[in-house]
């Protein structure tokens, strides 16, 4: 049984953990916004295109740690360019300036490849074939979920013990009130973004050595999905996105390996409708309470 | 600051409305006559149909005029990008159509042709399909011809290949929403079928890239053989699943595949590709070289062929399709779309890359064998395996 | 503004101006010949017309009642294949579905309503599963709208998303293949001949929007977008009314589908996906939210430009410009960038939260010599006011440095910069928390 099973299942985990790394930025973004950054994807996807040029002409760990920087600049940049004129405006105004940038960023990438599929360069220790048990896979899948469980951990630990992850706390719960007490609300979301970008740069480098195919949609159904498993661990929580993320990856694969293949999308989007019907707070997230 | 945006915004509006207005001057060139070609250079198709413009582009080089009676005609191409999308390939029709040209070139992909036929069929603006095999292309529209061979037939050659070499039990996958990939699983199951095999038949969704589980499912149900005529931006994500999984079995392919991006994404590889094909590398030489050279010379060409200058089937097509136009127009006598029309069904063109061509009563080539092709893995090149026909 | 109108005159000259448009479009489309560059006028009125009513049909949802949804190209999806399905004649139905041995419908609501009443039937016949479409559309929108509205704003949005995904995958489901024909096109169903049979139906649809938006629901809608709170505790039913006009914007976004499926001539789901719903989102958002007719304007702005005025930039040569780096996908960069720029700087869109109006019209028109003539003056007078305000504004942080000087020099002699509260019984002292 576990036989069958076991290529599903470590699929599963590593997709899973590609997803946490990117619904880390959602969540975080969420919880100290309330701002679906729907461009969070395509930063994603930028991520994957930019490593694939660098590589041509830099080592390899060269471009990854350039990789990493692009995503954090490109990401506080979307910030303060389309999303901190509009901190003010309504919501739907600065979710709508999101929808633009993904439009943007998605548009510009069409042009840049030229509307071709890029290759993503073969990082070898990654790409490398090995079996467990009856089931043959890449090493890529067995890191994953160990790098994504171990970046997790140490920005909980960011998170509860330092000052910034104090901040971090104080405005998630009370925008206003922490600007009050003098918290720099700017610098809590630039953190924010660096962090959330520049986990999404590294889940780009192992989510793109397992799928080597860059197109300018590459981010968007990955970023929905990260999005649903933020909602699904309850958005605003870190451990909850992480875990969101991994039953997503898992059962969308159990799904595929039963059969129901035309609904393996489909099904991330009946559990979002799901857990929105019977726990709109996710499983792990805070309730909200609503102030006239 | 925003008064000024505002007004440069809406200057640039009314430059533009002033740009699409004074379009129309400019068509009135008596000795031009416009082809429109019609392919997608983004979306899905993208790769491949950048290749199959290429074929079209160096066949214009070639021959940029035409005699048409006793004038002669300069040819000029009018290049629309279809989007791969259905959606957009009404309008990117409709706008080839606004220009005036007198026959449509296109496309790669089926479902973009079927979705436009309507628009030249409206227009009585002739269309030769390239390499669109699904059969509702040219079914009911007496305006769209096509040069290549149909699913029907290229699914039977397939599937008579697979039980050939001993295959019992297929995976076929194709893609949701894509009529190419559909129709061709659709008619390879029913030969395969026919002739006792057993089938295993799976989608899988848009923007999907994550073929892990479809490889897993190949190997759990015990298949001889994996059949994916998708389209290349997956082939290449599916050959380098079967790759990390070892997958064991060949796979198998229609004409998108027969492709330098297929070759690339092999290279090196622990995996068996054949596919079927209109074009056999080497067949026509001059051809060959002619083409590899302007590619080496042009470097935008180059970077649209996918960075190297191996050749596609698809643009060897292209190339003939041009030259069927060609001698449209010339037997027709006249530019106007009715006359080329007129002159199509009962047109012979001869000395082509891919084979002569003539057309049957639905506008079909009159194609009866397909080149079938296997993938060296060492060299990242093509090597021909036979030519196979239908029965 | 100091001109009025009275209603009667209004009305006259709408129905007049709307006459005169439909009339156009119609010798138009007969009149334009295929070869010329003005068919894409034509071509983009239909499409136009098409995305002002799904356009619309989303700023009642998104603009006037709050509800921030992103499920309308899902529900477009449904109309587009209801109709599509119940047009196809007879004898096509075998090419049609031909690999599901013609489909479980054989027969056409056209072709049998022609039988019997003519020319008069072909287009009741065209009507019905055009009604059909946005009906059912309804029904499916009631069924949806019962849990997700009462989601919060963006959950809304991301689960009506989610909704319009799984439509999809529905519809390209092979089992329903003898209905929906699985992933292949539907094709060959009866269309519309001339532009201005969806300019018409698009009109009529909007009218009724408009007069809706004019109605005490309308009003209430409003309430809603406003303050949920007060408009609950002002006597409106909240999930009532977020259900109406949830179904209605749904039904128009159904009507919609089925007028696409007809300009488009076949329909296929892959592309009713999210990209589409952004695309209608942005045109709202180009007209303004809270204005129909700025929907209407946007939709017509948002299909030219991308349609046909942009289109020189992806071939290379754009008025008179040729450059190396117009290749195919530069059009869209510059349509993306536009729109970011409208979404940052210009965030009230074309119409702002106003719909047009005779009187405003008429108004500007007059003012228009006079407003061009002082317009250079104004400029003068904005660029002195700017000048004067960073006068005052330099002036102000001289002060300011002024002042912490001396407040520096006080402290380095010292003195006390706050006298402390005295302590008495006028003010209290809390204690700290936990005490």
């Amino acid at each position: 049984m576990l036989q069958t099973w076991l290529p599903y299942i470590l699929a599963g985990i590593a997709v899973g953990g590609q997803y946490a790394l990117i619904a880390i930025g959602y969540t975080m973004v969420y919880g100290i916004l309330r701002l679906i950054n729907f461009a969070h994807g395509d930063v994603f996807m930028w991520s994957g295109l930019i490593m694939v040029y660098l590589i041509t002409v830099l080592p390899l760990w060269l471009s990854v740690i350039l990789v990493i920087i692009f995503a954090i600049v490109l990401g506080t940049t979307i910030e303060k360019v389309a999303y901190r004129p509009l901190r003010s405006a309504p919501r739907m105004s600065i979710m709508i300036s999101a929808i633009g940038v993904s439009y943007l960023l998605q548009n510009f990438a069409l042009y840049i490849t030229g509307g071709l599929t890029k290759t993503y360069p073969e990082i070898s220790f990654l790409q490398k074939t090995v079996k467990i048990g009856s089931a043959t896979t890449k090493m890529v899948t067995l890191i994953t979920p160990v790098l994504t469980i171990v970046l997790v951990f140490l920005l909980v630990m960011l998170i509860r013990h330092t000052k910034i992850g104090m901040a971090m706390r104080a405005v998630s719960r009370d925008f206003e009130t922490s600007s009050l007490m003098g918290i720099d609300i700017n610098r809590v979301i630039t953190v924010t973004f660096v962090i959330g970008c520049g986990l999404a740069a590294i889940g780009s480098v192992l989510y793109f050595s397992n799928y080597t195919g860059i197109n300018p949609m590459s981010g968007a159904m990955p970023g929905l999905k990260a999005f649903v498993a933020a909602v699904f661990g309850g958005i605003g929580s870190v451990p909850g996105a992480v875990v969101g993320a991994f039953v997503i990856g898992v059962c969308e694969n159990l799904i595929k390996g039963a059969g129901w293949t035309t609904f393996s999308d489909a099904f991330t989007f009946v559990l979002l409708i799901v857990i929105l019907m019977v726990k709109p707070t996710g499983l792990f997230g805070e309730k909200n309470i609503d102030k006239v | 600051m925003k008064k000024i945006l505002v007004l440069a915004l809406s200057l640039v509006l009314a430059m533009l409305a002033l740009a699409g207005c004074g379009g129309g001057g400019g068509s009135a060139d008596g000795d031009v006559i416009k082809i429109g070609v019609f392919e997608p250079a983004s979306g899905d198709n993208g790769a491949g149909g950048k290749q199959e413009t290429l074929g079209i582009q160096y066949a214009n080089e070639m021959q940029p005029t035409v005699t048409i009676g006793d004038k002669e005609y300069t040819v000029k191409l009018e290049i629309v990008d279809n989007e791969s999308d259905n959606a957009k390939a009404v309008t990117a029709a409709q706008n080839l159509v606004s220009q005036n040209v007198s026959i449509v070139l296109g496309s790669y992909g089926s479902g973009v042709s079927i979705a436009a036929a309507d628009v030249f069929a409206d227009a009585g603006v002739p269309a030769i399909g390239v390499t669109c095999t699904n059969p509702q292309v040219t079914a009911d529209c007496e305006q769209y011809f096509r040069i290549c061979f149909l699913d029907p037939f290229q699914g039977t050659v397939l599937a008579n290949y697979a039980w050939e070499s001993g295959c019992k039990k297929a995976y076929c996958l194709s893609k949701l929403g894509d009529d190419y990939s559909v129709g061709l699983v659709n008619y390879f199951v029913e030969a395969f079928k026919g002739l006792g095999g057993e089938v295993v038949e799976e989608q899988f969704p848009d923007k999907n890239s994550d073929f892990t589980s479809y490889v897993a499912n190949a190997k759990k149900a015990g298949c001889d053989v994996f059949f994916a005529p998708v389209s290349t931006e997956a082939a290449a994500l599916i050959i380098d699943q079967a790759e990390a999984q070892s997958l064991g079995m060949p796979i198998l392919a229609g004409d998108t595949w027969d492709s330098n991006v297929i070759t690339e994404a092999a290279k090196g590889k622990n995996v068996d590709i054949t596919v079927t094909t209109f074009y056999q590398e080497g067949g026509n030489p001059e051809f060959d070289e002619g083409i590899k050279a302007w590619m080496e010379e042009n470097a935008e060409a180059k970077t649209n062929n996918g960075g190297n200058t191996d050749l596609a089937a698809v643009t060897a097509m292209g190339y003939d399709a041009y030259f069927v136009a060609l001698e449209a127009m010339k037997a027709a006598g006249s530019t106007a779309p009715a006359d080329i029309l007129a002159a199509l069904p009962s047109l012979e063109v001869s000395g082509l890359v891919c084979g002569d061509v003539s057309f049957n009563e639905v506008g079909d080539a009159n194609k009866t064998e397909a080149f079938v092709k296997k993938c060296n893995t060492e060299t990242g090149s093509w090597e021909f395996l036979k030519t196979q026909s239908a029965d | 503004m100091a001109t009025t109108l009275n209603k009667k005159t209004k009305s006259a000259l709408s129905v007049a101006a709307i006459a005169l448009f439909l009339v156009l479009v119609y010798l138009g489309d007969i009149v334009i010949p295929a070869g010329s560059s003005w068919k894409m006028l034509i071509t983009v009125i239909e499409k136009g017309s098409i995305y002002a009513l799904v356009a619309a049909s989303m700023n009642l949802l998104n603009g006037f009642t709050g509800l921030f949804s992103l499920g309308q190209a899902g529900f477009m999806l449904i109309g587009a294949y209801t109709y599509a399905i119940f047009t196809i004649p007879a004898a096509s139905h075998d090419t049609v579905y031909q690999y599901f041995e013609g489909g479980v419908i054989k027969w056409s609501i056209v072709e049998a309503l022609e039988g019997s009443l003519g020319v008069f039937g072909h287009y009741l016949g065209m009507l019905i599963p055009m009604l059909g479409a946005g009906l059912i559309v309804a029904v499916i929108a009631f069924l949806i709208g019962i849990p997700v509205l009462r989601l919060k704003s963006d959950y809304l949005a991301i689960a009506t998303l989610g909704f319009a995904e799984i439509l999809r995958a529905f519809f390209q489901w092979n089992t329903l293949g003898p209905v929906t024909n699985g992933s292949n096109v539907l094709r060959k169903y009866t269309t519309y001949g001339n532009a201005v049979f969806p300019v018409l139906i698009a009109g009529i649809c909007i009218a009724i929007i408009l007069l809706l938006i004019n109605s005490t629901y309308g009003r209430a809608f409003r309430a809603i977008r406003d303050d949920e709170i007060a408009a609950e505790a002002m006597g409106i039913n909240l999930f009532k009314h977020k259900e109406i006009s949830f179904v209605i914007s749904s039904f128009f976004a159904g009507i919609s589908g089925a007028l696409l499926a007809m300009f488009q001539t076949t329909i296929n789901a892959t592309p009713f996906n999210t990209v589409m719903t952004y695309e209608i989102l942005l045109i709202v958002v180009i007209g303004g939210i809270g204005s129909i007719t700025g929907s209407v304007i946007g939709a017509f702005l948002f299909t030219a430009a991308s349609e046909w005025w942009l289109r020189g930039l992806d071939a290379g040569r754009w008025l008179g410009i040729s450059a190396s780096f117009m290749r195919p996908g530069f059009r869209k960069v510059v349509f993306a960038v536009l729109i970011m720029l409208i979404v940052l700087f210009y965030s009230r869109g074309i119409m702002g939260d106003k719909e047009f109006s005779w009187d405003r019209f008429i108004g500007w028109w007059k003012n228009l010599p006079s407003n061009l003539r002082a317009w250079p003056e104004r400029r003068k007078a904005k660029a002195a006011a700017k000048r004067e305000a960073k006068a005052a504004a330099a002036a102000a942080k001289a002060r300011a440095k002024e002042a912490k000087d001396a407040s520096d020099a006080k402290k380095a002699s010292g003195e006390a910069l706050f006298t402390p509260l005295p302590v008495s019984d006028t003010v209290m002292v809390f204690d700290k928390e936990g005490k």
